[in-house]
């Protein structure tokens, strides 16, 4: 090591003061040498202070922080013109009317497939990060990360950094700590606030929210999701933390099932580290692994774990511990990426001495892929040839009545949607029954080949008809029949039902 | 709760001291402030004990401190719900029959309204969607009425009924033609007019019969149900020329009926429904099948 390497490590604290969450639990549970106690189920949460750190993976953490957020806050207030009596944001979820927008996309209550297909491709998405590049959406794009960094952050701007902070959590309680502690929740409150009451915007159109909030006119339920959202945030970014990741999320419990030895995780290179130890100046690097056990990637752990004893459950695949190896590497003169987003197989290589390999084409990502495609382009497909009209006919539930004239007359409920902002016309008319006429209630009390109907604009338009047939052509209990719906603009939607008639003796 | 808790040899991590055929749970210990959250949902139980209806007891329950009743809270919305429907409701009342037809939202209503009181007054005698019973009741799907199909007469009979104690009730009544002792005809002669009758929907097998039944009817018959037998809605006397018998349609059935007739009867709904429920009724009879 240099000596001004050496110099620059004592900034980083003594290595000794440095435990990873595990380590504390360990010794907490062991109380050196004391008698056996009875069997504890519950622990003390450790504390986990993270040390700042700067460095190629955490300048990509803050760079999607500042995507993410930026993106979350700026969405609400794109404007997507629809024309008149209809919301005119880009991307909207109005519950109250029972719409969903996106952009060019209206979604209708019965239509939330798409959103099914949606978090079926985010799902299938997560599969494919993982298994290329391991945890990289718990690392860097959830917003339970994404939060608690932002949390984190400000904590350091008003506690300092680690080491202060661990001094100052120490220090008896006095005005200045409650001060600064104010200070810190206060401004956690405030984001939690702007963040809580952004997601709001989503879901009522945004500047009316935003007026009507601030002069208190807004709805009850605004007030109390925006609270419900603040206080979420708060507890779960400021509070609770990795714990999320710990205890309450399922994610970390299964996505070891989308990696295999070809996927990038976050590695500490055993090989070339052990054996660990202090390295004296002077000495040659043969003798002692790379490893001089500074546990600076403990340090700056956001979930305190110690990633040389291997890939765990805790790590969210962030690479600050990256970071900050690289950072000590290059102050000891040795080469960077100790720890590293590296593959099982390649760590395997290096050991055997082998060319290094990277496969990113494997049956699994492979597999992944093509469900990816599949499913967008169910999506796509089902999106582009969606019908802007809905039709529905139920069949009476008096199967058949005979009129005077000997005729057989079915009536039948006819329902159409109107998914255009106009009224429309749609015309109906039956194909299968020859010689049948419609009478539609309220309309018409002579029988016509085809009848017209008129659906309100974004709406619903329900009719009751009866489809009155000459004895001679039923000649079957039950015969196929097809209603076609057309609309004025020539959309034609096809729904099959059944005309019943008498059995053959008694006709 | 195991006594022994053991280190485990691999991880060092204490045990459980639970042993299943050799495998023995780790002890990964849950955060304290879990145990918390347990205790803290226990306390807000017995909270909710405290403000809301909890505790049943042998003659009532526990009310509550907030006199919460979801029996209230059903009978508001139902409330409700009548005042949002009373623009509609206000609606039925001013239109006449013919312009509740002819205006959707009201049709819809009155359809939906029609169809709910129909359930609950009308289905018993006259079927679910009024097809009938056998025994006189008549099918209001088909478009054979006794008493008129179109939207005022369906209205008239619903509100008045038919042979009631009411002085505005429609009434008619047939003689009896058949008997012991001073029968206007002869059993002979009614089956010859029953032969007649049969011709008059074309099912007659013994022109000879109908022959000699033809002035019978003339006599007897045709002032009410007509020269054609094509029937008086003014006296409900029904059609006896198609293909509809409001009872059994074969001959000893109609014997039967000349001989001693079976005349139906219906309630006066005017007192019993209100002015709307009735008005809607008569709209979902009229779109039922057969209104006129």
């Amino acid at each position: 090591m240099s000596p001004d390497g050496s110099a620059t490590l004592h900034d980083y604290g003594d290595a000794a003061d440095i435990r990873s969450v595990r380590e504390q639990k360990a010794a907490a549970r062991a109380g050196a040498g004391a008698p056996p106690r009875p069997l504890n189920l519950y622990a003390r949460r450790a504390q986990v202070y993270p040390r700042k750190v700067s460095g190629r993976f955490r300048s990509l953490k803050w760079a999607a922080l500042l995507g993410l957020l930026g993106l979350y806050y700026v969405l609400p207030w794109v404007r997507w013109d629809r024309g008149p009596g209809a919301p005119d944001q880009a991307v909207l979820v109005d519950l109250n009317h029972e719409r969903g927008y996106f952009f060019f996309i209206e979604i209708w209550p019965q239509e939330v497939y798409y959103l099914t297909g949606l978090l079926v491709l985010a799902a299938v998405g997560l599969f494919l990060a993982t298994s290329l590049a391991g945890r990289v959406w718990c690392g860097y794009a959830c917003p339970q990360t994404v939060w608690t960094d932002l949390f984190m952050w400000v904590e350091r701007r008003v506690e300092g950094d680690r080491g202060a902070r661990i001094r100052f959590d120490k220090q008896p309680w006095s005005a200045g700590k409650i001060g600064r502690k104010m200070a810190k929740h206060g401004a956690w409150l405030v984001i939690a606030f702007l963040t809580g009451g952004a997601w709001i915007m989503y879901f009522v159109d945004a500047p009316t929210v935003v007026r009507d909030f601030f002069a208190g006119a807004a709805s009850e339920s605004v007030y109390f999701f925006v609270g419900l959202f603040t206080a979420t945030t708060y507890l779960l970014a400021g509070m609770a933390r990795e714990q999320v990741c710990t205890f309450m999320c399922p994610w970390p419990r299964f996505q070891a099932a989308m990696l295999d030895e070809d996927s990038l995780v976050v590695t500490y290179n055993r090989h070339r580290g052990e054996p660990r130890g202090p390295h004296r100046k002077g000495q040659a690097w043969g003798e002692t692994g790379h490893c001089i056990d500074c546990k600076q990637c403990v340090a700056v752990c956001p979930t305190g774990i110690d990633i040389r004893d291997g890939i765990q459950l805790e790590c969210i695949g962030c690479g600050l511990c990256v970071d900050s190896c690289n950072e000590i590497m290059a102050k000891v003169g040795l080469p960077p990426n100790l720890i590293a987003f590296d593959t099982e197989r390649r760590m395997a290589q290096r050991v055997a001495k082998e060319p290094l390999t990277y496969r990113l084409i494997r049956p699994r990502t492979v597999l992944y892929f093509l469900m990816l495609l599949g499913v967008a382009g169910l999506m796509v497909v089902s999106l582009a040839t969606r019908d802007d009209q809905g039709v529905s006919v139920l069949h009476d539930r008096t199967l058949f009545v005979q009129l005077s004239s000997g005729a057989i007359q079915n009536s039948y409920d006819l329902k159409v949607l109107n998914k255009a902002r106009a009224t429309r016309h749609f015309d109906i008319a039956v194909e299968g029954l020859p010689g049948a006429g419609i009478v539609l209630v309220g309309r018409s009390t002579r029988p016509a080949i085809r009848v017209t109907v008129t659906a309100p604009p974004d709406g619903l338009g329900e009719y009751r008809l009866h489809l009155r047939a000459p004895a001679q052509s039923v000649t079957s209990p039950e015969t196929k029949i097809r209603f076609v719906v057309t609309s004025e603009d020539g959309g034609t939607t096809v729904r099959e039902s059944t005309f019943r008639g008498p059995k053959a003796a008694n006709r | 709760m195991p006594s022994k808790s053991e280190k485990d040899l691999y991880t060092g991590q204490a045990t459980t001291g639970h042993e299943w055929d050799g495998i023995q749970e780790l002890n990964t210990p849950l955060p304290r402030w879990w145990l918390w959250l347990l205790y803290a949902t226990i306390a807000w139980a017995i909270v909710y004990f405290i403000l809301y209806p909890a505790i049943p007891g042998l003659s009532g329950y526990t009310k509550g401190v907030l006199g919460y009743s979801s029996r209230v809270e059903v009978e508001q919305k139902i409330a409700a719900a009548r005042a949002a429907q009373g623009k509609f409701r206000q609606g039925i009342r001013d239109s006449s029959l013919a312009d509740i037809r002819t205006n959707d939202q009201l049709l819809r209503f009155a359809l939906a309204g029609g169809k709910a009181a129909f359930a609950d007054n009308c289905a018993p005698c006259h079927g679910v969607g009024g097809t009938g019973n056998p025994g006189g009741y008549p099918s209001l799907a088909d478009d054979d009425w006794l008493w008129g199909g179109k939207l005022e007469e369906i209205h008239e009979t619903i509100r008045y009924g038919v042979r009631n104690e009411e002085d505005d009730t429609r009434i008619s009544e047939m003689p009896v033609f058949g008997g012991e002792e001073d029968a206007t005809l002869s059993p002979e002669q009614i089956a010859d007019v029953a032969e007649f009758v049969l011709s008059l929907s074309k099912r007659s097998t013994d022109s000879a019969a109908s022959a000699r039944g033809a002035p019978l009817y003339k006599e007897h018959c045709a002032t009410c149900h007509g020269a054609t037998g094509q029937g008086d809605r003014e006296q409900g006397a029904p059609r006896l020329s198609d293909a509809i018998w409001l009872r059994d349609g074969s001959k000893p059935g109609i014997v039967a009926q000349i001989a001693k007739p079976n005349m139906g009867a219906m309630p006066a709904w005017h007192a019993r429904l209100d002015a709307e429920t009735i008005k809607m009724l008569a709209v979902y009879v009229h779109a039922l099948g057969g209104g006129e």
